[in-house]
């Protein structure tokens, strides 16, 4: 009995050998080709048809034109696209400088391991209770924003409900959660500088100002284009926090393309509609990769 | 890391004045203490505030009388489904991550090893690394269509085997860069003992490239636990996670606030002690994933 389990175990390591080259791709493939080429397909399909539901089935018709038509009739479509390209330059501008302000900073602090565990906290904490922590500081009423606001005498602001402000309040919300992912890869890069080239501009009289200016930052140039181009693009994907923040509102004016894509398809139920501008949202995205890589490839010295 | 360190300080050691051209100065000072202060600050303010009734967040008390009924409402109260909500993210977290770790460590290694064509090798890593960028709402109207007509929408099933796909990427990319720090000797040592090569993938190579795995690991299960766009639009009430539950809080007509307090501090718990146990795993993960 026990001599046979082994043998068949012998057996099973065997084959498990012999073809290991063959299936150890395998189930990466299979998996991506079921859960994202697929789905890939089934999008430019979607994109010209129309699918509704009928007693729990799915009926699907053929309507090409009609799609184009809504996405033409969008008029939150555009508003939306504005709003994440601000939303995006703005949130990813503040971050950079941010973040390796405080990488250089913290770099020099006494204690910076430490530092450094409690300043990334936020990279690894849920988005949506970032949101619903923000909400509640925001809040109108008895936000901690407002509550000092009025203990100063001033009047309270409506954080999230109006038009002009809440936008910057979202932007805000990103800064605080991103601001950390830039500052540690910067300050991975900063501890990483050589220290004899700095201690070298120390001796030849280079003040602190012009070592910075001349040395530390060109050296961080790598390290600084990759943090920019990773949030960059990440930053297009944000969705948790604004979705709990404001859902895009007050009118349309925190309105992004994610949450309206959300909107379409399952407030709107346009399904086709909504495969249309995923599609266009997937052709956006691979023609910034393309861009990118030749910027940054330019851009290398060689 | 530790070698890093005392590297460093054995360069202070020899070279005094170098370290003293780093030193930051006053500004820096007040900058790392504001930002101290910043990414802190949201964290005692809802962190008191879970322990405050309504009336006392409403009212701004401070000091205030603690209490703990926000969370014995949110995890035991007979409205509230919040403790099915952590089990469904434990459970969907805890298997996706095995799951995403078995594929994508053999996957990154079938890559690393064996002489794929350029077309498949490039095609499939170019391919995760162009899903890793579109944002995954893109998909979700496939996906719902596709579950729907496998009966599984509303399901954990649908829910772990899209948390897989997400994080494939991140872990494929990770694991081959840690399978690249292994010395081929020691494959071909192994080899040479008549390991054949499953054998050294399993008994050899794993165990050296354990922290890579505890490193993919820990991001994979924050990042299923934390994931939320794919749950809202997958599940309804029944399979709910913790983050849909927080949006459900957050959404009802009458918000509560001191619940949804409560409910947001408890889904910090795994990140937060994660980063204290594990914290040397989640900085090799996350700045690697970034520079190479």
């Amino acid at each position: 009995m026990a001599s046979e389990t082994a043998v068949r175990r012998g057996a099973l390591a065997g084959v498990l050998n012999r073809t290991f080259r063959h299936w150890s791709l395998l189930p990466a493939v299979l998996l991506f080709a079921a859960l994202t080429l697929y789905p890939l397909l089934n999008l430019v399909r979607m994109s010209v048809s129309t699918v509704e539901f009928a007693q729990g089935a799915e009926v699907w018709s053929f309507t090409p034109k009609r799609n184009f038509d809504m996405l033409r009739a969008d008029d939150v479509l555009r508003p939306a696209v504005v709003n994440t390209f601000v939303f995006v330059a703005v949130s990813v501008a503040i971050e950079m400088v941010l973040g390796l302000a405080l990488a250089i900073a913290v770099a020099g602090v006494r204690g910076k391991r430490w530092l450094r565990t409690l300043l990334i906290l936020p990279i690894l904490v849920p988005p949506v209770a970032i949101g619903s922590m923000w909400k509640l500081m925001y809040n109108y009423d008895f936000g901690i924003f407002n509550q000092a606001l009025v203990a100063l005498g001033l009047q309270p602001v409506n954080w999230l409900g109006s038009t002009s402000l809440a936008l910057l309040s979202v932007i805000v919300v990103d800064v605080w959660h991103w601001v950390p992912f830039v500052f540690l890869i910067l300050f991975a890069a900063v501890e990483a500088l050589p220290i004899d080239l700095l201690e070298a501009a120390h001796v030849d009289g280079a003040s602190r100002r012009q070592t910075l200016r001349l040395i530390t930052i060109p050296l961080l140039l790598p390290a600084i284009v990759v943090a920019f181009l990773f949030r960059a693009i990440l930053a297009f994907k944000v969705f948790d926090e604004v979705y709990l923040l404001t859902s895009g509102g007050p009118g349309t004016s925190t309105e992004l393309v994610n949450l309206h894509l959300y909107k379409v398809f399952f407030e709107q139920n346009q399904l086709g509609y909504g495969a249309l501008l995923s599609l266009a949202v997937i052709a956006a995205i691979v023609a910034f990769l393309l861009v990118s890589r030749k910027a940054t490839s330019a851009l290398r010295p060689r | 890391m530790r070698r890093s360190s005392s590297a460093e300080s054995l360069r202070a050691r020899i070279m005094p004045v170098g370290v003293a051209s780093l030193r930051a100065g006053v500004a820096g000072h007040v900058l790392v203490a504001l930002a101290l202060f910043a990414v802190l600050g949201p964290f005692v303010w809802i962190f008191t505030a879970s322990f405050k009734h309504q009336i006392a967040i409403y009212a701004g008390q401070f000091p205030f009388t603690p209490t703990l009924s926000n969370f014995q409402d949110v995890l035991f109260g007979r409205r509230s489904d919040f403790a099915a909500n952590i089990l469904n993210s434990l459970t969907v977290a805890g298997v996706s991550t095995l799951l995403v770790l078995a594929v994508g460590g053999l996957a990154a290694y079938s890559l690393h090893r064996f002489r794929w064509p350029a077309w498949v090798s490039a095609g499939f890593l170019g391919w995760t690394l162009v899903f890793h960028m579109v944002p995954v709402l893109t998909l979700i109207g496939p996906w719902y269509i596709a579950f729907r007509e496998l009966g599984l929408y509303d399901s954990r099933t649908a829910l772990i085997m899209t948390h897989v796909t997400i994080n494939l990427p991140m872990t494929v990319w990770l694991m081959r860069a840690f399978f690249r720090d292994i010395p081929p000797e020691i494959l071909e040592a192994a080899h040479v003992d008549g390991c054949g090569p499953f054998d050294a993938f399993y008994r050899v190579v794993l165990p050296l490239a354990l922290p890579g795995l505890i490193a993919a690991g820990i991001l994979a299960f924050v990042f299923s636990w934390n994931e939320f766009p794919i749950a809202l639009s997958l599940t309804s009430r029944e399979n709910a996670t913790v983050p849909v539950a927080i949006a459900r809080f957050a959404q009802q007509y009458e918000i509560q606030h001191a619940q949804m307090a409560a409910a947001s501090v408890i889904s910090t718990i795994p990140a937060i002690l994660l980063m204290f146990v594990g914290q040397r795993f989640i900085i090799s993960g996350l700045t690697l994933g970034a520079v190479k």
